[in-house]
């Protein structure tokens, strides 16, 4: 028993890196007024990316760094459709997330039975050796650490500097910002392609760590899950940590339960995080919506 | 009336020549001049419509001006934007607040002071919060997020913002509109100490008690151009009433009038009716009046003081927080907009392109949206379009209105033609209560004799009119009784022959009390 | 200057606008091939050849159109009142559980009642589907296009554990697929081509569509949402109402797409009954405008990409996903091109 749970909870706490990354990425860009439904595409590119490159050069460090260019690419061309050219937001993120998926199947393809040097896992010196929460917490890969540590650093960005409060007013009134003297523009831009090397260097982790190999699709709508936590979390960095964490959880607890053989079909456990994700926003029904930044009310509430 | 020097001691700190700014079909400004010195509380007082938004965007560098100078302390300036009006020492604090409800206010301020580091030193801004709050009275809690913060608060931010900055001019844009009358008596405390430090306030207006409270001199502007300059000691309310309204004939004044018998039955009735508006915003409070068949109740006031929620709650679009709105007897307060617009209601809104139009569907498309029942029988399929389009094209051409075809989308028609259209639409069904939002703004003449004389019939006819306007000619002349609405109350009910317009026009700004206009005991009942 | 703007942006350009950027599309994918060492000549070659190569080619196209007709409808109808259905996926697959469920059960019944029945049982399986969503929108606010992305994966893998469970073929060893649908259960082909009644499924859909778009009340009253919803609410339309009417409407006709693929097609329900219909469908829409005739015109273009797809497979050994690439590049230049103005952002 538990074992089970030390598995549950660091199974979990691997799971959820991705899709921490995915979602403060996208908590960055919508805090600026953008939301960006291509996060499914970024994680694509990015662990496409990613796994190429560590393929061809042995070192998953500079799989790492090509994902996460890749991401930041797949987000300068949504900034671009929607700061630049004022498309309608949600129809460019499907339409990137469309083209990153046709691309990355395209050039993945050579790619599929590939093994390679996976990011090595990195455990803690004498923190890792700790009962129960060593295993959970210490014995994990570098990006895992990673997204950890960059939840409080992002709330710290946001909430506690000037350039936070410059983004976050972007995304409130972009009026009241211009005419406080931002480049309103250009602020969209930098949270844009921010949130995609955040996706990107999700999709690495994917490919490069927790699967360690590249599949077509492989995201499988952590992307749109992502989008989800962020209004679940309310826009909010250190919540979305204990949201992925929640998902990571049911990720590792469906291998968990498939391991022991109970009689749940595989499929419906498949369906837990999209059917959590789904109840999670009608719980939070419409009680949330003022933590909504400003800028958003028109992207989610165009009708009724 | 001659233009007086500015008090002695105080030589001229903001001085404006001759200043012009004209748009398209309209001269806003016409050779404006202004003096005023330092330390002074200028007040600028005009009507709706009068130039003084125009002159202030002037001055702050929104607009340039066609002609005329602008000079500080002497010096001449070339303000081609609010960056240059701010880096020249000047301010302004807009009817609508630059601010961001969702931050604190120590953000909203940190957000406007230039570069100081990465981090953000919340406790600097307090300091500086504390040191004008204290010197000033500008105390607001640093912490606190604007949303929560009342108007007057909100205003105090703002204020606080433009000396943060290091203005030494302020111009406020009708800054009492939205205060209750002990926030405004707080803003005259904070203005009178900011006037003693020496700074040049410019108090733009057209509420003539808060001219006198506060003012050390008054400009009257009327029709683009100062009608004079004076120094407070030497006006009065009738004076400043006479100058800022003009001579006023009534235009072009009778309509035929067909009477109606006193105690004909309501069509509407609203009881009490309170209801909550939009954070900022004059709801309603407690108003009940009535409006008979065959009868026109104007609805006198100046635009925020609860018109949008009156229209709202009658229509069904808001709940009201209490009160009752009835109906030919039935108490539809809670009913949907459908049911109530099926009872024989018809609108003219405020914005007529924002919430009357579909502006991407045909003119015609757009005419039969009050009455798709009738137009679209068995759901639609039977539509003969033809028909309607004749009908329409009828009486558009009955009205006067020069439009290409029937096909061309709304959006593409002018602002007026809109309204006239709308005008049209609402009539043509016959309303037992038509709900008329300023029904000739944006009309020439001719275009409004027409409409008004549509209305008269209209009313002729049998049908129940709450007409809301602002315009206190076009209320005087057809209204068969005046209702005046400020701060979300009623604050008085005549008959428009027992009134002047200066009276109604001093009600509407708060300038007098209830009480000291009732002409008899019959006519203080609404609705008698 | 304003003039010609004027011109360029009049009605009557808009195809010829299409046409155009439709064209640069297809240049940047040709690069993309090139980068890969491609002969991108080639590929566009194969592509039209298969589709207009041959009769077969011709009614392959045909085929693939029908369900991108349906799916595109499913999602034009909610978009023409400013709502975002991706749901097609989910709801053609809803509607194919449907129709299994009824031609496995009710397999009996003679071809002239059957028949109807599973069109029936497919359009409230569709409806089902779409369904949850437009409830949650109508009742919570939440967005739909979110919702409707996570419901897709929830019912493909819904029906990845009925044909492996209490569906699955008991004589087909392990493969996961039902047994094959009785004779009485399946739509005909015509000419000797797979076209199957689907098509006429999908025409009559769109003709409804355009009909009533154009002509009845409720058409009407849904255009005037979409040009401005507080006008609407302000002459009574009932929002809510039609937020459930659309989104049940097109998912219905999603789901109806998933019936004609599993009684026409594929006479049985397993995994992969369809390529992502839904979300080409999605596609299809956007580029037609959301408009019926386009719908028509764009859902034979993809379908030509479509069987061009498959043959640049067998013929160059390219994968499927090149013509998903220039699919996806043609919806970002048609909604880079600011056809309309922008609902939002």
């Amino acid at each position: 028993m538990l074992a089970m749970l030390q598995s549950v909870l660091g199974g979990g706490i691997r799971a959820g890196t991705p899709i921490l990354y995915a979602t403060l990425g996208e908590v960055i860009s919508e805090r600026a007024g953008v939301v960006n439904l291509g996060v499914e595409g970024g994680i694509l590119v990015g662990a496409c990316a990613g796994f190429i490159t560590t393929a061809h050069t042995q070192n998953p460090m500079l799989g790492i760094a090509a994902a996460a260019l890749a991401g930041g690419l797949a987000g300068l061309v949504h900034a671009f459709m929607v700061v630049t050219l004022r498309s309608n937001q949600i129809a460019s993120g499907l339409a990137l997330m469309f083209l990153c998926l046709g691309v990355t199947s395209f050039v993945g393809r050579p790619y599929v039975a590939v093994k390679i040097n996976a990011v090595p896992q990195a455990s803690v010196p004498g923190l890792s050796r700790l009962p129960l929460v060593g295993t959970v917490l210490f014995t994990h890969d570098v990006l895992v650490y990673g997204a950890y540590l960059l939840a409080p650093l992002i709330w710290l960005l946001l909430f506690h500097t000037k350039w936070g409060l410059a983004l976050r007013a972007v995304g409130e009134r972009p009026a009241v910002a211009y005419a406080s003297g931002l480049p309103t523009s250009l602020i969209q831009y930098g949270a844009v392609v921010s949130g995609g090397v955040l996706s990107g260097i999700a999709g690495a982790h994917l490919s490069l760590a927790y699967a360690r190999s590249w599949v077509e699709g492989m995201s499988n709508g952590r992307g749109f899950i992502a989008v989800a936590l962020v209004i679940f979390a309310t826009w909010h960095p250190l919540r979305s940590v204990v949201g992925a964490v929640v998902f990571g959880a049911v990720f590792a607890l469906q291998l968990q339960i498939q391991a022991r053989g109970v009689a749940l079909s595989p499929y419906f456990l498949d369906m837990t995080p999209y059917l959590l994700t789904l109840v999670g926003l009608l719980l939070m029904g419409r009680a949330r919506r003022h933590a909504m930044p400003e800028g958003l009310r028109a992207v989610f509430e165009g009708v009724t | 009336m001659a233009v007086e020097a500015p008090s002695d001691g105080d030589h001229v700190y903001l001085r404006l020549e001759g200043i012009t700014k004209s748009f398209p079909g309209v001269v806003a400004n016409c050779g404006i001049n202004l003096d005023v010195g330092r330390g002074e509380i200028h007040a600028v007082l005009g009507e709706n419509g009068a130039g003084k938004s125009t002159l202030m965007k002037v001055l702050y560098g929104f607009w340039q001006p066609d002609a005329g100078t602008i000079s500080v302390d002497g010096k001449r300036l070339d303000l081609r934007s609010p960056s240059d009006a701010i880096r020249a020492g000047i301010g302004m604090v807009f009817q609508s607040f630059m601010l961001i409800p969702a931050f604190s206010v120590a953000e909203n301020i940190a957000l406007t002071l230039p570069g100081s580091g990465v981090l953000l030193s919340v406790s600097a801004i307090r300091a500086r919060l504390r040191e004008f709050g204290s010197r000033y009275g500008l105390s607001v809690d640093a912490d606190a997020k604007v949303w929560q913060l009342s108007v007057g608060e909100q205003q105090r931010v703002e204020i606080v913002k433009l000396l943060v900055s290091g203005a030494r001019v302020l111009i406020l844009d009708e800054p009492t509109s939205v205060l209750a009358p002990h926030e405004v008596t707080k803003l005259f405390e904070i203005l009178q100490t900011l006037r003693r430090d020496g700074y040049t306030i410019l108090f733009v207006t057209h509420k003539l008690n808060e001219v006198m409270a506060i003012a050390d001199r008054i400009t009257v502007l009327r029709k683009g151009g100062v009608v004079g300059t004076l120094p407070r000691a030497r006006a009065t309310l009738p004076d400043l009433a006479d100058m800022l309204l003009g001579e006023r004939e009534l235009r072009a004044g009778s309509f035929e009038r067909r009477d109606h018998e006193p105690g004909g039955r309501a069509v509407l009735e609203l009881h009490d009716l309170s209801v909550r508006s939009d954070r900022g915003r004059t709801g309603l409070a407690r108003v009940s009046l009535r409006v008979c068949a065959g009868e026109i109740v104007g609805v006198a006031g100046v635009t925020g003081n609860g018109q949008t929620e009156l229209g709202e709650a009658i229509l069904g679009l808001r709940r009201p927080a209490g009160g009752r709105v009835v109906l030919d007897g039935v108490d539809v307060t809670r009913r949907s907009t459908a049911a109530i617009l099926a009872q024989g209601v018809a609108c003219i809104p405020e914005d007529p392109l924002r919430m009357g139009v579909a502006p991407g569907l045909t003119i015609a498309e757009n005419m039969v949206l009050d009455e798709r029942a009738r137009y679209m029988p068995f759901g639609g399929l039977l539509t003969d379009w033809r028909a309607i389009r004749r009908e329409i094209e009828l009486r558009v051409e009955n009205f006067g209105i020069a439009i290409p075809r029937l096909s061309v989308p709304v959006g593409t028609l002018s602002g007026g033609n809109v309204q006239r259209l709308l005008l049209l639409r609402a009539l043509a069904r016959k309303p037992r209560l038509l709900v008329a939002f300023y029904p000739t703004r944006g009309l020439d003449i001719a275009a409004t004799r027409m409409a008004q004389e549509l209305l008269m019939v209209s009313r002729n006819g049998g049908a129940a009119t709450l007409l809301i306007s602002e315009d206190l000619d076009e209320l005087f002349a057809l209204s068969d009784r005046l209702v005046v609405l400020s701060r979300g109350a009623v604050a008085g009910s005549f008959r428009p022959g027992e009134v002047e317009t200066v009276d109604v026009g001093l009600l509407m700004t708060g300038a007098a009390k209830r009480h000291e206009w009732q002409a008899s005991p019959a006519s203080s009942i609404p609705g008698s | 200057m304003a003039s010609v703007a004027r011109l360029v942006d009049s009605r009557v350009l808009i195809p010829l606008r299409l046409l155009g950027l439709t064209a640069l599309a297809f240049v940047a994918v040709g690069a993309f091939l090139l980068l890969f060492g491609r002969n991108p000549i080639e590929a566009y070659g194969v592509i039209f050849k298969g589709a207009f190569g041959s009769g077969y080619g011709l009614s392959e196209v045909v085929v693939r159109a029908i369900p991108l007709m349906l799916c595109a409808v499913a999602t034009a109808i909610p978009a023409r009142m400013g709502l975002l259905n991706v749901g097609g996926e989910g709801q053609l697959h809803g509607g194919a559980m449907a129709a299994t469920w009824g031609a496995l059960t009710l397999g009996a019944l003679p071809r002239g009642a059957l028949l109807p029945g599973l069109v029936i049982l497919g359009l409230l399986g569709g409806a089902a589907a779409a369904f949850v969503p437009a409830f949650l929108r109508w009742a919570a606010g939440v967005n739909e296009t979110i919702s409707t992305l996570l419901l897709n994966y929830v019912i493909v893998l819904l029906v990845e554990y009925m044909v492996r469970g209490p569906w699955k073929d008991p004589m087909s060893y392990n493969w996961p697929f039902t047994p094959e649908f009785p004779e009485s259960a399946r739509l005909s082909f015509y000419w000797g081509t797979r076209i199957h009644a689907g098509l006429w499924f999908a025409l009559v859909a769109i003709t409804l569509f355009y009909l009533a778009l154009r002509r009845t009340r409720w058409g009407y009253e849904i255009r005037v949402i979409g040009d401005n919803p507080d006008a609407a609410a302000r002459a009574g339309i009932p929002l809510g109402r039609y937020v459930l009417l659309t989104m049940c409407i097109g998912g219905a006709l999603a789901g109806l797409a998933g019936m004609a693929e599993v009684c026409a097609i594929q006479s049985r329900l397993r995994p992969g009954i369809s390529t992502g219909f839904g979300y080409t469908g999605f596609l299809v829409s956007w580029l037609a405008l959301h408009h019926p005739l386009g719908i028509v015109v764009m859902a034979l273009l993809l379908g030509v990409l479509s069987v061009g797809g498959d043959m640049v497979q067998i013929s160059l050994g390219l994968p499927y996903a090149t013509v998903n690439i220039i699919m996806a590049l043609i919806f970002f230049v048609v909604l880079g091109g600011r056809f309309r103005k922008s609902r939002s952002g």
